[in-house]
């Protein structure tokens, strides 16, 4: 039995965003993988609810005029993972949210809840990041679309303004048009896990597959919120995709991430393991593209 | 014949179809909620609380606080029998509820309502006023003298310090040429994880109240609730459904007396105390973390001239099943690898953490992790292969313990070795896997563990069954002791079958334990429902078979000694006539206007024999160093317990205990903030209870050996397979790398930091593991 005060259900956007501005203390819910758990601790007991997981419009993977990848926000993470476009063009993406808790979770939880709620260790989110995703906002003034890293503000909490809810995820033609990529979830047991850290890699090579045109990379449980290690990516483009850039460009990361000492795991064991992920993430992400580490 | 045959577990279609009752599927929606409320600081005493808000919450029934308890009693909660000799019985230091504080989620008040919400609201709003003390958390500090003190009757907080000597260590280890090889072991805590947390329900009927419990011990809760509530024992009816796993947690009484005690201050009216599963891992039991000082004296043979080990057990904040878990461990030291000259001492310690009381083992698999891992370190420091250093001292055939009188009839250990050897590969492996270097090591390892079932001559051993013919020659049979999920309830079909001489579908036994109308015993811990319940059900199922061929007698006038009751028939041996069938003399039996009679038997038996139950692990890993990972390659556990009764079963009830095991070794461990008390991860997503992904295929092996002092040939195997599987993946971890890991679990954390000590991340680390 849970604490809830009201449950409202939106069928369509315009009246989710209509029921938030009645209802500005209500919380948005979709799956409720993360909401009711939270509800069940105390932390949202009492709430109102406004419930988007009828909103149809708001589920599935498609094509933008643009080329651009399209996934709307109530789209489970195993639809992800099963969905073609994700296999042809981001393949990693359905594999990093197949990470995700178990089965009965990926077919309840959606991408959307994953990043609006803000956690550092989300499985999409840091693969969003090393995708440059843009993510589309709704609400009482219209659309806006900013990137992923503007979204995230700071733990447990994203841009979302009064009467607004999250409506797609957009990977732009650019972000992935000639990208392999490879997520590790680093977590302390293989399935029903969380991430002690997440990386998330995606290379492009030159033609001869011998370049490093451009690399991204982005971590989870690095800092307060999904980061990039954009120093770690200055540090590989443009290099050989050869064995010593690539250990180069995993020491790098560590200018760039953040990660603190908790009871999970260590500051020190973060950053060690965060080494590790970068490199065997970038060695997997050149193979995937056709490249050859020379050692 | 159906012992030794893989029948279908008797329940198995009613569990898959969803149709067996348990605990809340029978509670009447008409019922009150219960809440705990749980202290949030580590040791002191509540001043004041202030539940007037709590109690203007709409739906709240009541708030009970503790210091509303006068008219209770402290009661012990350990899942022992009872002894009249005061000197052996349990502490008795619980009360419902406590204004003493001795650990982060100590129950300090219950709140009552109509419905979970408001009763998780009422929680939220209690105030709590307390004066608060130092804690401590480490077993050794807590012995220290200034240290913060839990119980006043316990100087030190030591609960219980015993002692085993044998021959003179001092003199032996004087003998020149001797190896020393000293070192460290630890445990963590633990939690049992079944899936169905505790849950209770109480509700009264005249004077007499009923208590509905997912318990594995019925006529203990009766006893304890009695003694809590300070009323006669019979006024308490305990009623135990199917329940979901116990792993010994429920070996213990819990919140029984807390229910049974709002009850009747609620004029009777049902209540139901449904426990959360955070509180399950702080407020209910845990293992006891064990640490272990081992310090061995080995001759250039590889024999011991001299052993000895300290043992600190952490028995949390409070005595529940108290210095019997360390004891068991301390008992086995001298026993497992034998030698003339041993030291063991053995502490049992109170600290401000969660109480620990039984689980799965016993105190075993912790003294199996110091004492395996020591070993493989010996075998290491003397460089002589494990698996002959292990045969060269082991239990020898004949051994005999002069306290239990168990004896080791059969050369188990080596029987057992040579299967999982044969089985794993495992000399062909230990060679190849020598001296690896790169990235990526793999490593094979292996464990033997000692266990004895039930718990004669420190308790009470009993079992008593009845037996009840019906109509149609089909019967019940009830025993006190408890179907927990491990398929007892089968094995007892199975035994009961054989012996009368029906067919199994004849058989029903009756799975719901009703102290009302259950025949005594004890329930289901000490791996001894088998073993123990074996007796009664023959000497039952005998005297029933004497009544049914007495009977048989008066309607043939044939002499009883040449009948016999073969598949569900009468018949006469001398020729194999059958003369009539069980259900033609049962309806008669019943029916007969000259001679009626209800068939039944009910029978005690008191067991003064237990049996050993040994075994071994043998584990294979690969090692990811830089990640800092095990992945477990293949894993084989090999018992010996006696004739199994359902192989099938026995398997599965392995498997279980294996699965146990790599959590032990690998992942689990419950952690408490060294500044508040408080543990971090009580939930299932932060404690790392291993999953299916985590495991490779389980391999379960046994080797039968008839167990001379059993009414089937059988021994205990409930807990014999938690034993000795995390030792084996230690020390295959220790093949790999050339890294002992000698505080459990083998987790990232743990390798990252030993890995660091051991340079291999800076490229000056070892090679592989080599020697002999």
């Amino acid at each position: 039995m849970y604490d809830i005060k009201a449950l409202y259900e939106a069928e369509s956007v315009e009246q989710a965003i209509r029921l938030l501005t009645e209802h500005p203390q209500a919380q948005i819910i979709a799956g409720g993988s993360d909401v009711l758990v939270q509800m069940r601790e105390g932390k949202r007991a009492g709430k109102e609810l406004v419930s988007i997981y009828g909103i149809d419009a708001m589920r599935g993977v498609s094509y933008e005029e643009d080329g651009a990848i399209r996934i709307g926000s109530l789209t489970s993470f195993s639809h992800i993972t099963k969905d073609p476009i994700i296999q042809e063009h981001i393949n990693v993406l359905g594999e990093a949210v197949d990470m995700v808790g178990g089965p009965q979770i990926r077919n309840i939880g959606t991408i959307g809840g994953n990043t609006c709620n803000g956690v550092t260790s989300a499985d999409s989110a840091s693969t969003l990041h090393a995708w440059d995703a843009i993510v589309e906002i709704t609400g009482p003034e219209g659309v806006r679309r900013i990137p992923i890293h503007e979204f995230y503000i700071k733990a447990g909490t994203v841009d979302l303004r009064p009467g607004e809810l999250q409506t797609a995820i957009i990977i732009p033609k650019a972000a992935y048009e000639g990208y392999f990529g490879h997520y590790i979830k680093y977590a302390m047991r293989n399935a029903m896990d969380i991430a002690t850290t997440g990386c998330s890699v995606n290379v492009k090579l030159s033609p001869d597959k011998r370049i490093m045109e451009d690399v991204r990379i982005a971590y989870g449980v690095a800092g307060p919120v999904p980061l990039r290690a954009f120093k770690a990516e200055q540090a590989a483009k443009g290099k050989p995709a050869e064995a010593e850039y690539v250990k180069a460009f995993a020491q790098t990361v560590l200018e760039d991430i953040r990660p603190r000492d908790s009871w999970r795991a260590s500051k020190a064991f973060r950053q060690h393991i965060a080494v590790v992920l970068a490199e065997r993430a970038l060695r997997k992400s050149i193979e995937l593209a056709g490249g050859e580490i020379h050692e | 014949m159906y012992v030794g045959k893989n029948v279908t577990r008797v329940d198995a279609r009613d569990k898959v179809l969803g149709r067996t009752k348990y605990t809340d599927d029978l509670c009447d929606k008409s019922a009150y909620i219960v809440r705990v409320l749980h202290s949030t600081i580590a040791h002191g005493r509540v001043i004041s609380m202030d539940t007037s808000q709590a109690e203007e919450i709409p739906g709240v029934v009541g708030v009970f606080t503790c210091f509303d308890v006068r008219d209770t009693q402290y009661f012990p909660t350990a899942g022992h029998p009872w002894s009249t000799d005061p000197d052996h019985q349990d502490v008795a230091d619980r009360r419902v509820l406590t204004e003493e504080v001795r650990f982060y989620g100590d129950d300090i008040a219950a709140v009552v309502a109509e419905d979970e919400v408001s009763a998780a609201q009422a929680l939220r709003a209690i105030q709590v006023e307390y004066e608060e003390y130092p804690f401590v958390l480490d077993v050794q500090e807590a012995m220290k003298d200034g240290a913060p003190q839990l119980h006043k009757e316990y100087p030190n907080n030591i609960l219980k310090h015993t002692t085993i000597r044998k021959g003179n260590y001092e003199k032996a280890i004087q003998e020149p040429g001797l190896t020393k090889v000293e070192g460290w072991y630890e445990t963590p805590v633990v939690q049992h994880c079944h899936i169905e947390n505790f849950i209770c329900y109480a509700q009264m009927e005249g004077d007499r109240i009923t208590v509905v419990s997912s318990t594995q011990i019925p006529h203990i809760v009766r006893r304890v609730v009695g003694q809590a509530l300070g009323i006669g024992w019979g006024k308490v009816r305990v009623i135990k459904p199917y329940i979901g796993g116990g792993f010994g947690n429920k070996q213990d009484v819990l919140y029984e007396p807390l229910c049974a005690w709002l009850c009747r201050k609620l004029g009777g009216h049902l209540v139901k105390l449904d426990v959360p599963r955070e509180e399950t891992f702080v407020s209910n039991r845990v293992r006891h973390g064990i640490r272990s000082h081992i310090i061995s004296w080995v001759r250039p043979d590889g024999t011991y001239a001299a052993r000895k080990l300290e043992a600190f057990s952490d028995q949390g904040a409070y005595a529940s099943h108290g210095h019997s878990i360390v004891a068991k461990g301390a008992g086995a030291f001298p026993q497992l690898y034998p030698c003339e000259n041993v030291e063991v001492d053995a502490y049992t310690i109170f600290t401000n953490k969660s109480v620990a009381g039984a689980m799965r083992g016993y105190g075993i698999p912790q003294a199996m992790w110091a004492v395996e891992c020591h070993t493989e370190d010996v075998a290491a420091k003397m460089g002589i292969n494990p698996v002959k250093f292990r045969r060269q001292n082991v239990m020898p055939v004949g051994y005999m313990d002069p306290f239990s009188k168990n004896e080791l009839y059969h050369d188990t250990f080596n029987q057992c070795l040579d299967k999982a050897l044969e089985a794993t590969d495992f000399e062909r492996k230990y060679q190849e896997y020598q001296n690896q270097a790169g990235d990526i090591r793999k490593g094979i390892g292996l464990s033997l563990f000692w266990y004895n079932t039930a718990v004669w001559p420190i308790s009470l051993e009993t079992s008593s069954c009845r037996m009840v013919l019906n109509q149609d020659g089909s019967l019940q049979v009830q025993l006190g002791e408890t179907e927990i999920g491990q398929g007892a309830d089968t094995a007892y079909t199975q035994m009961t079958a054989d012996v009368l001489g029906v067919p199994l579908e004849a058989v029903h036994v009756v799975s719901c334990q009703d102290t009302d109308v259950t025949p005594f015993g004890t329930g289901a811990y000490a791996s001894r429902q088998t073993y123990t319940a074996g007796f009664a059900i023959r000497q039952t199922a005998l005297l029933l078979r004497e009544r049914i061929l007495a009977y048989a007698h008066e309607l043939t006038r044939m002499p009883p000694y040449n009948l016999d009751i073969v598949d569900g028939n009468i018949i006469r041996t001398t020729d194999g006539r059958v003369l009539m069938t069980l259900e033609e003399l049962s309806t008669e039996a019943l029916y007969s206007l000259t001679n009626s009679q209800h068939l039944s038997a009910e029978s005690t038996s008191q067991i003064k024999s237990n049996a050993y139950s040994f075994g071994c692990t043998i584990a294979e890993v690969e090692v990811d160093i830089p990640m800092c990972k095990v992945r477990l390659l293949d894993i084989v556990n090999v018992h010996d317990a006696g004739t199994l009764i359902n192989p099938a079963l026995a398997e599965a009830q392995v498997h279980g205990g294996m699965s146990m095991g790599i959590g032990f070794g690998l992942s689990e461990r419950l952690l408490f903030d060294q500044k508040t008390g408080r543990a971090l991860n009580d939930n299932l997503l932060d404690y790392k209870l291993s999953t299916f992904m985590d495991h490779p295929r389980l391999r379960a092996l046994f080797v039968e050996n008839p167990e001379p002092t059993s009414a089937f040939g059988t021994k205990g195997l409930g807990e014999p397979p938690a034993c000795s599987v995390a030792p084996a993946i230690r020390n295959a971890v220790y093949h790999a790398t050339g890294v002992a890991v000698n505080d459990a679990p083998v987790n990232p954390h743990n390798l990252f930091r030993r890995f660091t000590e051991e340079g291999m991340f800076a490229g000056t680390g070892k090679g592989g593991f080599h020697h002999v």
